[in-house]
């Protein structure tokens, strides 16, 4: 035996040490109580404990999302590693580089129904980029380097990496590999150079153009490129949901959020222009609506490092494969700039004519107080939202100014990220504020977290657009189901105040418009502990612009200005259900 | 819809098969055959599968199958000169007055009887798919007891023509 020798744990801890890990979020049980014993003395990185693993996986995400590094998470087998199952879908569908390490009963126990087994990698293979089972400790590092490999490059995405009890108490030499070869992985990021020619070709002939952003320019840190193209181009950026941040959310060419709930100017220019320039978007049917009719007069140019997101839902002319900061390093050297002045002057007509826009009162509307958080953080906050209305008035009333400013569940939507997340998040960046926006609904799916929130004395500011209802199930009960409400009403919540003090943290409340920005200049004083901040809003509210799912922009519903309109879109709305 | 001849290599570890079957299931794609064994390299499997679709379906299936991590090579054979074979157990009924007319049809198939009993033969046969279910037709208004197909393997063909 050679000196060398240690445990899988302590490999374990040695592996993390040597992808420069800082932050584990994770919580113990049985199985990886070994694993625990060795991270006991850890001092390169911090574990961090929350109340339920689905908090530390979408914690994770949260730090992921705002730093671009991967997020790790350690569970236990059983219960613990099918309490990440929703984190990991979720990071899967927003390609969120994760690594989950999940503990297993030890292996001569595989298979018997053993006390808290859980056949994790088959629950997992369809919620992951790849998953794996380490079955002997000499692979585990190699293991662990190939998961990294796998997260983080190409289109990011959640690895599982399951650990057996037992490999991880036997001994093996530590050797951590410099690199891991694949031979089924290889991601390509440099693009077709004739594919860009092509490009140019139709872009230089394009006097209607609009770029069409999503995560992707995010993921593969591409702002900057996409920046110069944009002004050189003299195109306007239509971002989705998950786009924001990429493009400043401010500038004049920016015409914010697509898709279902996007601005109306951004939808009817995707209609309406003669070439769409897609840049690490996936035609999404929460952007296309009926994909037949989506942008029915343009050419249609493709960047995406996933070849199966190209041509799956839209066919387009021009797929370009590689990763969007090298395509765009190469494309805009080579575009002409564009004589776009008639188009550009069409679209500031239209943003004038339909801006988004809400009717203040005495009684608090949410997209007020995301207009004041907005203001009072100078658009430099990093925002996690939560899913429902309240994720789309933050979309459409904060104004992204950077990157990995915006942080929510797009693919998969789910309720209960918004507040983990900002933890993470919180974790990964010291120097810009944290703002966790959520629905009176959602808030409560992770509340527990408020205890990891306030043990870590995280300054996060925790705003609840507090409705009394699950407004976004509401609206479309509102507006596709006669107002039947059926189930959406949140008759109990709680005295979100008390909870937060209950548990270590400040609490504020109100119900007056006057109020909003008193109240959160008080919450941005607190910076030791979480803040939750209850607004009671108007009750029955509903987000708009809307295309009705699978509709087309002719179906859009801008805002309606009055009782009349309302009852018309209804109406409207009704037939393209 | 075309039927499309896939041929996937794969690294030869735990779970690997699981990926691709449940990639299909999950993408609702269908499968008409799977076949699966070890190719020339020991560490990797090569899986033959059989699935309809309309063009853009099995483009995306086979954008997926890349996608895998273990998969190492996606190949439609479909619209390449390739060699395709299935194997196929057939146990017919048989008695004395019929087992001569079965052996004859056995022998046209090229085919040949591996088995044989007081109330039943059984036939093994390879060929294509078309041979196969013509050989299956054949035997038919005999009465046939149970048949085990293997699906289709296919490797791509070196030189133009036929052998
Ligand atoms: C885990 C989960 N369950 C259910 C849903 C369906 N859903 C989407 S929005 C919504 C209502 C959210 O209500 P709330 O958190 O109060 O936010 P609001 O829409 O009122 O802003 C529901 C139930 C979901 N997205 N996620
Ligand atoms: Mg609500």
């Amino acid at each position: 035996m050679s000196t060398n020798e240690m445990t899988g744990a302590e490999i374990f801890v040695k592996s993390l040490i040597e992808e420069n890990v800082e932050y584990i979020f994770g919580y113990p049980g049985g199985a990886v109580i070994g694993v625990y014993d060795a991270m006991h003395d850890m001092s390169h990185i911090k574990h961090i404990l929350t109340r339920h693993e689905q908090g530390a996986v979408h914690a994770a995400e949260g730090y992921a999302k705002a730093t671009g590094k991967v997020g790790v998470v350690v569970v236990t087998s059983g219960p613990g590693a099918t309490n990440t199952v929703t984190g990991i879908a979720d990071a899967h569908m927003d390609s969120v580089p994760l690594v989950v390490f999940t503990g297993q009963v030890s292996t001569n126990l595989i298979g018997n129904d053993a006390f808290q087994e859980a056949d994790i990698i088959g629950i997992t293979r369809s919620i992951t980029k790849h998953n794996f089972l380490v079955k002997d400790v000499k692979q585990l590092a190699w293991t662990i380097k190939a998961a990294f490999h796998i997260a983080s490059t190409g289109r990011p995405g959640p690895v599982v990496v399951d650990m057996p009890k037992d490999v991880m108490a036997s001994k093996a030499a530590f050797l951590y590999p410099k690199e891991v070869k694949l031979r089924g992985y290889h991601p390509f990021y440099f693009g077709h150079m004739g594919q860009i020619n092509k490009a140019v070709e139709i872009i230089n002939a394009s006097r209607k153009p609009v770029l069409y952003v999503g995560g992707g320019v995010i993921n593969s840190n591409a702002s900057a490129e996409l920046y110069n193209l944009a002004k050189k181009l003299n195109a306007p950026v239509a971002m989705t949901l998950m786009g924001l941040g990429a493009y400043p959310g401010d500038d004049k060419l920016s015409m914010g959020m697509l898709g279902m709930h996007g601005t109306w100017y951004s939808n009817i220019a995707v209609d309406q222009c003669d070439c769409l320039i897609a840049i690490g978007s996936r035609f999404d049917d929460r952007v296309t609506g009926n994909p037949a009719m989506f942008s029915p007069n343009s050419k249609k140019i493709h960047i995406d490092i996933d070849p199966s997101a190209i041509s799956k839902n839209v066919k387009v002319d021009v797929p370009i494969v590689g990763d969007v900061r090298h395509v765009l390093e190469r494309l805009t050297p080579l575009v002409n700039t564009l004589d776009t002045k008639e188009w550009l002057e069409q679209i500031e007509d239209w943003k004038a004519e339909h801006p988004l826009r809400y009717e203040n009162g005495s009684e608090i509307r949410a997209q007020f107080v995301i207009e004041k958080i907005y203001e009072m953080t100078n658009g430099n906050a990093v925002i996690t939202t939560d899913v429902g209305q309240n994720q789309m008035w933050a979309a459409q009333f904060y104004k992204f100014l950077n990157p990995r400013s915006n942080i929510t569940s797009g693919g998969l939507g789910t309720m209960g990220f918004s507040f983990p997340a900002a933890m993470g998040a919180a974790f990964g960046v010291k120097d810009r504020p944290v703002f966790s926006i959520n629905g009176d609904g959602g808030i409560q799916m992770n509340i527990q977290e408020m205890a990891t929130a306030v043990s870590n004395k995280l300054p996060l500011k925790i705003v609840i657009l507090n409705n009394g209802y699950l407004g976004m199930v509401r609206q479309w009960q509102d507006l596709f189901y006669k107002k039947r409400y059926s189930h959406v009403t949140l008759g109990n919540n709680p005295d979100f105040v008390k909870l937060a003090e209950a548990f270590g943290g400040a609490g504020f409340i109100t119900d007056k418009t006057e109020e909003v920005v008193p109240t959160l200049k008080e919450a941005m004083k607190i910076n030791d502990r979480p803040v939750i901040i209850d607004f009671r809003t108007i009750k029955e509210d509903n987000v708009f612009p809307m295309i009705p799912g699978g509709g087309t922009v002719a179906q859009i519903i801008d805002y309606p200005k009055s009782v009349k309109e309302l009852q018309m879109a209804k109406v409207h709305s009704e037939a393209v259900k | 819809m075309k039927k499309h001849t896939i041929s996937i290599l794969v690294e030869n570890k735990f779970g690997a098969l699981n990926r691709i079957v449940g990639l299909f299931s999950a993408r609702g794609y269908n499968i008409d055959s799977i076949s699966v064994g070890t190719s020339e390299d020991d560490s990797v499997a090569r899986v033959t599968i059989v699935s309809k679709g309309d063009d853009d379906v099995i483009e995306q299936i086979i954008k997926q199958l890349n996608k895998l991590i273990d998969v190492t090579k996606v190949v439609d054979l479909t619209y390449d000169n390739y060699v395709e074979r299935e194997l196929v157990l057939i146990k017919v009924a048989a008695n004395r007055n019929s087992r001569s007319e079965l052996m004859q049809i056995s022998e046209i198939f090229r085919s040949k009887i591996i088995d044989i009993s007081p109330r039943s033969i059984t036939i093994e046969a390879t060929g294509s798919e078309q041979k196969v279910d013509a050989m299956i037709k054949m035997l038919d208004p005999f009465g046939i007891k149970e048949i085990a197909r293997t699906g289709r393997v296919a490797l791509k063909r070196e030189f133009e023509g036929t052998v």
